[in-house]
């Protein structure tokens, strides 16, 4: 394989991109170097255990994809604003189109949400740290791992071009012969590890760390979504490395899964994709829901309306997510009987979900609303969440689907599913909870700005794909003829890109503003919330809790705060026991990245040099017995007086 | 929980939820599995020319893995209730056995394997061969992981001796090892026999 | 369950003589009975079953510890989950008209 091939030449974009990139690297490196941060770096954050920072790493991931994302989406909507435009072309696009959603539903949403677990969920449930700590941290680094080399596709070898879906026989050898969908196999293999360790983690974590007193039917409603989306993570996630594991083994060592010819069977692909992906679409938006639960019953000032019923909503909408993920191929060809039935399971999911926008919006009524920027986006969710679900009920039905099969409909109807249902509340969570992870917040005046313009945005963008798709444009077209009159819609739809844009240019000033200037004394209880997470110090401290608070009712913190019982004994103060920090997730995660590296480029006997890495890793794992340590009560003492004032 | 009628393997918080995440992850394999079953039952009879099972399934061979793996999840049973009397020599015994029976059962399905590539099945033949393989190729990987595993665990034990941690580790092993076995008996009742009789 | 159950494992014995039984039944069945391929089927998987259970319960001390009633939930839901996957996945790409039989 010579140079050329190996890095991506030819494209101005993306040649200036590997300058960019390159550039960027070395000032990182060196400002790093300068700086003299390395080993705080080291010692800080790349060896911590700590769920808290693990979190904010998976946030800060988060929202360098969502950038990476968004660019590719700006890309698609500026090739498709007018007619027969030229700047991209077909190959270019195609891959655009697959990195965009490859990204933001795994590398964007995933991380995003699982970072705010990690911050809030431990917190929320009075627990040290999450069950199994070091594992955690394998969680984020080998996430990270996939993320950093599906990105790698862009510079070096070529990214994946066949869909995120990455149907066969398109993405097999023969039609897509390039690198590309190597990465795509390996990376999401990597990265999905990750997901199913943090999966089992928080099962365990909300199962045995809770409080004492924190019974199941008082447990806040974040975290019961997390539990159940845990559960869901643990269900669906191995059928993904099996799929993926078929289509490595396809790729790279000829066999036959997805080939017609030799007995293989394409379609079951699709079957195990959407086994998978449809479970997947629910680890996404319950989480999402979680958090909008929170900051409605915050900002309304009342209880959350028809708790158990939203539990129960969460528990059916799990159950139902394992049953309906034949409507992604309706058209494939299967029998009436497999058709008419899962419509109707797909329908049934619309039940629960609705008792869940009933809750909030009793949860509403009569409240003393308070328009804070994180309660905006939560209000915003609502009518354009349930745009995305209606719609989806409309493309529930079998045989109205084969009209909007693979129509820009479907994609306007997940785009409205999944951008108010997952980035709205990843922004609600990310002005709540902020505090919480860095002791101030960010500034509302701004936070404004960033929610009315990317609400706007987001609604002109989306909106008009409703109307080309029931117009006839199917979706991952790369360019349109000028007959058929979609060039104002596309053209409107390209401009409400430019404004979301800005939205998102604005929470990133928002982030730098608040950095340098806002206050930071916010208290530990800064929005006067109702759970556990805000009875400790604005950024939480490294133990959380100086003592183990114990609950006796839903909204504990509230009552308390109404009782003035949040003071802290100095009499029940006990030293605490951590985790210590680890080396072998980073290095582990960074041995699993090369392994796939070389396997991308069929490398196999690199690739086993840096298998070796992963043995030692888990090896010098086994052998580790290390018991962690105890923070003295003095140290203790000492951090609560800094927040509370005087200890009783 | 640190009365002294608990196992030892229980008697901390954190080898408690070892234990109970280990048993999540049993249900992830779970999954695992039966996705490979799913497709090997999608695909069993698209040979696309190259054998089908029952012109290469050997009876005799299958059977006596079955017998092998049965009886190291015995063993290993045997080796758990040792730990319990705090009998550390009989659990070190049991559990080498169990890893012999392992490593036999390890070099019986390689020959059968090569067998199989002999008679014109290999991984690249058909639908069939791949998800045939594929499956029970998975089952021997967790197999090879499991004598590795173990064998490391029992340097631990012979080193540091039967304690709250190496009894929890080792628990968790055998866990592990009987689960293989159930997978096991469905690999033989829904691969080889079904696919010698239907 | 005690830490000191010097006994004869009793329960591990009667497993291990059951699992080898059934296996070989299973074989009974499927090569020297008359039964339609249909039928042999279902009592072999039905077997098959069994010796899980046997193993769940008698090997693996399912329902043992502080969580064992989330472990035999646990279980319960990943049976279920198999039986989606597997008949599922069957039952999808088998019975339409763009089947491959």
């Amino acid at each position: 394989m010579s140079l050329d091939e190996f890095f991506v030449t030819g494209d101005p974009l993306i040649f200036a991109s590997q300058i960019a990139i390159g550039l960027t690297m070395v000032g990182l490196i060196a400002l790093i170097t300068y700086l003299k941060r390395w080993k705080w770096l080291w010692s800080e954050w790349f060896t911590t255990v700590d769920h808290k920072k693990i979190g904010i790493m998976y946030i800060l991931s988060g929202v360098l994809m969502f950038f990476r994302g968004g660019v590719d989406g700006l890309l698609m909507k500026a090739q498709t604003s007018r007619p027969e435009l030229g700047l991209l072309d077909a190959q270019h696009y195609d891959e655009i189109f697959t990195t965009h959603g490859v990204i933001m539903i795994l590398f964007m949403a995933m991380p995003m949400l699982i970072g705010i677990m990690n911050v809030v969920v431990p917190l929320q449930i009075g627990a040290r740290d999450v069950a199994f700590p070091k594992l955690n941290a394998f969680s984020f680094w080998i996430f990270f791992a996939g993320a950093m080399l599906f990105n790698l596709s862009f510079v070096i070898g070529g990214s994946p071009d066949a869909g995120w879906t990455s149907y066969f026989p398109l993405a097999g050898k023969e039609f897509t012969p390039g690198v590309g969908n190597n990465y795509y196999a390996l990376s999401l293999q990597i990265a999905g590890i990750g997901t199913l360790a943090t999966g089992i983690n928080f099962v365990v974590t909300i199962i045995k760390m809770r409080a004492p007193g924190l019974s199941w039917m008082k447990l806040p409603i974040f975290t019961w979504s997390t539990f159940i989306t845990s559960i869901i993570i643990v269900a669906a996630f191995p059928i993904l490395t099996i799929a993926l594991l078929y289509m490595t083994l396809d790729r790279l060592f000829g066999t036959h899964f997805f080939t017609v010819a030799a007995g293989g069977d394409p379609m079951l692909w699709l079957n195990l994709f959407w086994l998978w992906g449809h479970p997947e679409v629910y680890i996404v938006v319950l989480p999402a829901f979680g958090m909008f639960s929170e900051v409605i019953a915050t900002f309304a000032r009342k209880n959350l309306y028809g708790y158990k019923s939203m539990v129960y909503a969460v528990a059916g909408i799990a159950f139902l997510s394992m049953l309906v993920w034949v409507h992604h191929f309706y058209t494939m060809g299967n029998s009436a009987a497999v058709n008419s039935i899962f419509s109707l399971t797909t329908m049934m999911i619309a039940i629960p979900t609705g008792v869940k926008i009933f809750n909030w919006l009793f949860t509403l009524r009569k409240g003393r609303i308070e328009f804070s920027t994180a309660m905006l986006w939560s209000l915003a969710f609502i009518p354009c969440f349930t745009i995305g679900g209606v719609t989806g009920v409309m493309l529930a039905m079998a045989a109205a689907d084969y009209q909007y099969h693979n129509t820009m409909f479907l994609v306007a109807h997940f785009h409205y599913v999944l951008i108010p249902g997952v980035v709205f509340a990843v922004f609600a969570a990310l002005y709540y909870w902020w505090p919480k992870m860095f002791g101030f917040k960010l500034n509302e005046k701004i936070g404004k700005w960033h929610f009315w313009l990317f609400v706007i945005g987001f609604n002109m963008t989306f909106m008009p794909m409703f109307f080309v798709g029931l117009d006839g444009m199917s979706r991952r077209m790369y360019t349109y003829a000028e007959s058929t009159g979609w060039g104002a819609w596309l053209g409107f739809s390209a401009v409400g890109s430019l404004v979301m844009a800005a939205g998102f240019a604005a929470l990133c000033y928002n982030i730098y503003w608040s950095f340098r200037y806002a206050s930071r004394d916010v208290g530990n209880d800064p929005w006067n919330a109702r759970t556990l997470e805000w009875a400790t110090a604005s950024p939480a401290p490294h133990y959380n809790f100086a003592v183990v608070p114990e609950v006796e009712t839903l909204d504990d913190f509230w009552y308390k705060k109404k009782k003035g019982k949040t003071g802290l004994k100095k009499a029940d103060l006990k030293p605490v026991h951590m985790p210590s920090n680890s080396w072998t997730p980073i290095v582990l995660a960074a041995a699993f990245g090369l392994v796939g590296f070389f396997l991308v480029f069929e490398w196999f006997p690199l690739a086993i040099i840096s298998a070796i890495g992963i043995v030692v890793g888990l090896v010098a794992n086994t052998f580790d017995y290390d018991d962690g340590y105890h923070i003295p009560v003095e140290e203790l003492e000492e951090e609560e007086r800094e927040w509370r004032g005087d200890l009783q | 929980m640190t009365s002294h009628t608990t196992p030892l393997e229980y008697q901390s918080e954190q080898t408690q939820m070892n234990i109970l995440g280990f048993w999540v992850f049993l249900g992830a394999e779970i999954v695992l599995f039966s996705t490979l079953f799913a497709s090997y039952f999608v695909l069993e009879h698209n040979t696309a020319g190259g054998p089908a099972g029952q012109d290469i399934f050997i009876l005799k061979d299958v059977l006596i893995e079955t017998f092998i793996l049965l009886t190291s999840s015995f063993t290993s049973g045997l080796a758990i209730h040792s730990m319990r009397n705090h009998d550390k020599k009989g659990l070190l015994i049991w559990m080498i056995v169990t890893l012999l029976l392992g490593a036999g059962f390890l070099y019986m399905e390689i020959n059968e394997f090569i067998h199989y590539v002999h008679e014109g099945a290999t991984i690249q033949t058909s639908g069939f061969t791949a998800a045939f393989f594929t499956l029970l190729g998975t089952h021997g990987a967790h197999v090879t992981f499991g004598i590795i595993w173990i064998s490391l665990l029992l340097v631990q034990l012979v080193r540091r001796g039967i304690t709250v941690k190496t009894s929890s580790k080792l628990f968790i092993a055998s866990l592990y090892w009987h689960f293989l076995d159930v997978v096991w008996i469905f690999i033989f009742t829904f691969v080889y026999l079904k696919g010698m009789v239907m | 369950m005690s830490a000191k159950n010097h006994g004869f494992p009793w329960n591990l014995l009667v497993g291990f003589i059951l699992s080898i039984a059934l296996t070989l039944l299973a074989v009974f069945v499927a090569f020297y009975t008359d039964f339609s391929s249909h039928v042999i089927l279902w009592v072999i998987g039905v077997m098959a079953l069994f010796q899980a259970i046997i193993q769940l319960f008698m090997f693996m001390h399912v329902t043992e510890g502080k969580e064992g009633i989330i472990n035999v939930v646990n279980m319960v839901n990943s049976i279920i989950l198999a039986l989606i996957i597997v008949f599922g996945s069957i039952w999808v790409l088998t019975s339409g008209h763009a089947s491959l039989h």
